[in-house]
């Protein structure tokens, strides 16, 4: 177990892992979120009272879900920074921050496509929404953050201990519709109980949810790739590697 | 585990222990203001301060709508099924807007007890379903009002 664990920080062995892995992500991601999708937005049957419009929730949900869930995954990795300085956590934050700020931002336009029709706005100053704007806030201070401090280490734990600080703000949006009073609707899934949906509504939904997991697990793979291979250019296994590329 | 990396640990939980206090204070302290609106049962404990820009929400009382046939201006309380208020709006409602659906009014309260209106926005459930699921809800709750009543009929001869 803490073999593995030290294994997996090593940044070749990690590269290795990934290239075999990123094939099963990208297709079973793209099966699953092209049936979500295509099932949710076509086939699902329209909500009683939003109609078609609903339907936007075949997007928003997941990449909200997501923006919260990339988050988390960063704050773990920002743990394993701090304390065991694995320079593969560091990594993933990095190369996770910015598909976080693209799933946030997803998520805040695809809800004020939503409110206007719904609701009568795009937007209003309520607990989820301005919780959500203060997630692409923070991804957009970690990505600044990693990219004003050139030296590695420092970056490493300046933007692990930022990603800590903005974690509080997770349960915060997870809560705020439970917490006060706002316009956005309480949660339709909640673990204890059956989702206030029919399943052929929430399946698609949770199709296309896995999916974008899958798709972002593949593309996290990408990034971090690239970031190794750009830290570690002066390595003897990078030089080998571009080698037998070039061949 | 290696007693620097037990350190390094202790320190990350005291720092996020630290943050979730302080966030969980300043949150708590301006709950009032976090709230988007006020309920009807705020407003009629007086907790809602008089000719100040205010929001209003609950749902729209069934029965409660009236219409003006010349403008605009409808009339409708708001319920959170304890207290209600009443509230007068001159302009066009979301399309959601319906008896027994909720609502944010954003407005002043005035001296009279009224609230009055400068926009209405719906607030809808986390409930979805087909409309063919909604119609057989609404037929069977139809069908069950109907036996209660055909039954006190029944006991009326």
């Amino acid at each position: 177990m803490w073999q593995f664990f030290h294994k997996l920080g090593s940044p070749k062995w990690f590269f290795g892992i990934a290239n075999r892995l990123m094939p099963w992500l990208l297709w079973g991601g793209a099966v699953l979120l092209l049936a979500g999708l295509v099932w949710g937005l076509a086939f699902a049957p329209k909500d009683y009272l939003q109609g078609n419009s609903y339907r936007i929730i075949f997007i928003h949900v997941p990449s909200a879900f997501l923006a919260q869930s990339v988050y988390i995954m960063m704050a773990v990795a920002a743990v394993v920074t701090l304390v065991w300085r694995m320079k593969l956590a560091d990594v993933f934050v990095k190369a996770a921050a910015p598909v976080g700020a693209v799933l946030t931002f997803l998520a805040l336009f695809t809800g004020a496509v939503w409110g206007k029709p719904t609701w009568g706005t795009w937007w209003i100053w309520d607990a989820r929404l301005t919780s959500m704007l203060i997630l692409l806030f923070l991804y957009f201070g970690v990505i600044a953050l990693g990219a004003a401090i050139s030296d590695e280490k420092s970056s490493a734990r300046a933007v692990a201990v930022l990603v800590l600080v903005g974690v509080v703000n997770i349960p915060i949006i997870k809560y705020s519709v439970e917490w006060w009073n706002t316009l956005h609707q309480p949660a339709t899934f909640k673990l204890t109980e059956k989702p206030s949906m029919p399943i052929e509504m929430w399946l698609p939904l949770l199709l296309s949810v896995l999916g974008l997991y899958l798709i972002f697990g593949w593309f996290a793979c990408l990034r971090m790739q690239t970031e190794i291979l750009t830290r570690e250019r002066r390595t003897r296994w990078v030089k080998e590697l571009v080698q037998a590329e070039g061949n | 585990m290696h007693p620097i990396r037990r350190k390094r640990l202790t320190i990350v939980l005291f720092l996020l222990a630290g943050i979730a206090v302080a966030v969980g204070l300043t949150t708590y302290a301006l709950r009032q203001n976090i709230n988007l609106f006020y309920d009807p049962s705020q407003i009629a404990a007086g907790e809602a301060p008089l000719d100040v820009r205010i929001r209003a929400g609950g749902m729209v009382e069934e029965g409660s709508v009236l219409r003006d046939s010349e403008s605009l201006k409808v009339e409708f309380k708001v319920t959170d099924f304890n207290s209600s208020v009443l509230v007068e709006y001159t302009g066009i409602l979301p399309d959601l807007f319906a008896e027994g659906q909720g609502v944010v009014a954003m407005g002043r309260m005035t001296d009279n007890g009224r609230f009055v209106a400068d926009q209405v926005l719906a607030k809808h459930d986390e409930n979805y379903m087909p409309p063919e699921v909604a119609e057989a809800l609404e037929r069977a709750s139809a069908a069950k009002h109907k036996a209660g009543d055909s039954s006190s009929a029944d006991t009326a001869y």
